[in-house]
């Protein structure tokens, strides 16, 4: 190693630090910028030193490649609006996925070839290739180019184990015969029908799962492809995201009270939902009555879902909420982990319109206030506080944890029409006797309460 | 010995990433994601090295398709989580 290695070398190694040291200040709010900074100046650093790598004798496609990710990256950046976060993330998963394939593929033709670099080739076209097609299946879902419920066919559990052993036997074939480029291709194909055939059984709600999970994927590709041309800070910068990303799959799991297997396997739609009896009757109630009941409140809890995103409502919300405070109200924010369609999503929307972040509380902080909350306002969420998964045992959501909103003496419920939510579940909340059901379009509904404040 | 090696950095770091997330607040969860993307833009390192062959051969072109795929996602990754980031404020600022 000369000393131009070396330095290459020691640069990857501060790379590495750096995106750590940038990790540990995403624990907190405050810190975070700095956090996201420092980890994209290790990047800067890996990215330079791979540059000046005397191995490299041409750098006109480098740079026509690097300018046009660029271009790409930074207007998608600017121009994405904050509710489209989740299709942004999964298309850059995909995108991610797709780059592990290539290079996983080019090493093939590069390097020398032992049956282990063969190996984290073949893992690095098999995770690359899933997440690439997977993602760009879970974009179009979130971003309802194509239906979003789940897709699910009789035999598919057989056509997909079917699949799963093509792929083993390529593999297999692959390692013994790697100058036999047709395994290559099979592996590559199938990877990618693997991944649209993985993603499809999955319905909307279950969303924030698979998109934590591609995340997880996408990292893992980048460390299989690390190991295939037997690159460091590859592997760990590219086991941090795995890890990360399998946190977040497992946190949105526990939010749902389901196993991974069983948000992976079976379609939400196809539990067998029993018929559960509502008692009780929907008591709608007018704009200007709202207004009276908010008017003498003095603590409520806003408990957003995916319909605040829906109808852009997160700055009237804003506005509600100043307005509330200088009634002399206190208002806070109940945020359910999978509320939305990403994790945090709701956070990001509410710090967009200026809510301060301490002031939105995770599910498990706002549930023991409850009972002291005057009014409880659920902006465009349902699963998510749906109190039959408390108590009502038959119900597919039983034993989830959710916000408990029904125990705070009024709740008003904004909503578009009886429809149920996402995951087609019926929910008691609406037929409570302490429940108000607040018709409309959310956005429509808070700024007629504003205008009666004012 | 080289695979041995390789294979200890990789559970090493497996361990603490698992350590380094679990104390990132489900607050900055989103922001969290659209950062490790950018990470995960790690592969540009790679795909330039086989980029930069200068054979103009298959292994090069399908480099510079990965540059620039990955370079999608560490510009837009670390541009996008800056931007949502800059959103976060405390009570009272």
């Amino acid at each position: 190693m000369g000393a131009t290695g070396l330095a290459i070398q020691l640069a990857f190694v501060i790379a590495a630090a750096l995106f750590i040291f940038g990790l540990k200040l995403l624990g907190s709010a405050a810190t975070a910028r700095k956090g996201n900074l420092l980890s994209a100046v290790g990047m800067l650093l890996a990215i330079v030193a791979a540059l000046i790598d005397q191995g490299i004798v041409e750098f006109q496609w480098i740079l026509v490649g690097m300018v046009i990710g660029g271009v790409i990256g930074a207007a998608t950046a600017r121009l994405v609006q904050m509710t489209s976060m989740p299709e942004m993330v999964a298309l850059f998963n995909g995108f991610g996925g797709m780059a592990s394939l290539l290079v996983g593929a080019a090493a093939l033709g590069a390097g020398d070839s032992n049956t282990f670099i063969l190996v984290t080739i073949v893992l690095s076209i098999l995770i690359g290739g899933l997440t690439f097609t997977g993602s760009l299946v879970a974009y179009g879902k979130l971003s309802e180019k194509i239906g979003s419920g789940a897709v699910t066919f009789s035999g598919q559990q057989i056509v997909n184990s079917l699949l799963v052993l093509a792929i083993l036997a390529s593999a297999v074939m692959f390692c013994l015969q790697p100058e036999n480029s047709q395994w290559l291709y099979a592996i590559i194909a199938l990877s990618l029908l693997f991944g649209i055939m993985a993603v499809i059984p999955i319905g909307g709600a279950d969303m924030p799962v698979v998109i934590s999970l591609l995340n997880s994927y996408s990292g893992l590709a980048a460390c299989a492809a690390g190991f295939a041309i037997n690159n460091n800070i590859l592997i760990v910068a590219g086991s941090l995201v795995g890890a990360s990303g399998i946190i977040l799959t497992q946190i949105m799991c526990k939010a749902m009270n389901r196993s991974l297997s069983n948000v992976l396997f079976s379609g939400f739609g196809s539990v067998s939902s029993a018929e559960t009896v509502v008692e009780g009757e929907i008591k709608p109630i007018s704009v200007e009555d709202a207004f009276y009941v908010l008017e003498a409140a003095s603590s409520v809890a806003i408990v957003p879902g995916y319909g605040m995103a829906v109808a852009q409502a997160q700055h009237v919300v804003k506005e509600l909420c100043e307005l509330l405070e200088e009634n002399g109200c206190e208002v806070n924010f109940g945020i359910h982990p999978v509320a939305g369609r990403m994790p945090g999503h709701m956070n990001v929307l509410l710090a967009e319109a200026d809510v301060p972040y301490d002031q939105l509380l995770e599910m498990d902080e706002i549930n023991p206030r409850m009972e002291t909350v005057d009014v409880a306002i659920v902006i465009g969420a349902n699963d998510v506080v749906n109190p039959a998964a408390r108590e009502v045992e038959s119900s597919p959501i039983y034993g989830m944890p959710v916000i408990n909103v029904d125990k705070a003496r009024t709740v008003f419920v904004l909503k578009r029409s009886m429809a149920s939510g996402f995951a087609g579940i019926e929910n008691p909340l609406f037929y409570k006797e302490n429940t108000r059901m607040l018709f409309g379009d959310a956005k429509e509904s808070i700024g007629g309460l504003i205008r009666e404040f004012s | 010995m080289e695979a041995v090696f390789l294979t200890f950095i990789l559970m090493l770091s497996i361990f603490l990433g698992f350590e380094l997330i679990n104390k990132v607040p489900a607050t900055l969860h989103t922001p969290l994601m659209s950062g490790a993307n950018a990470i995960s833009g790690i592969t540009v390192v790679g795909a330039i090295s086989l980029a930069g062959t200068g054979q103009h051969d298959m292994a090069q072109w399908l480099g510079a398709a990965a540059v620039a795929l990955a370079t999608i996602n560490v510009v837009g990754g670390y541009m996008v989580t800056d931007r949502m980031l800059a959103m976060f404020k405390k009570r009272g600022k």
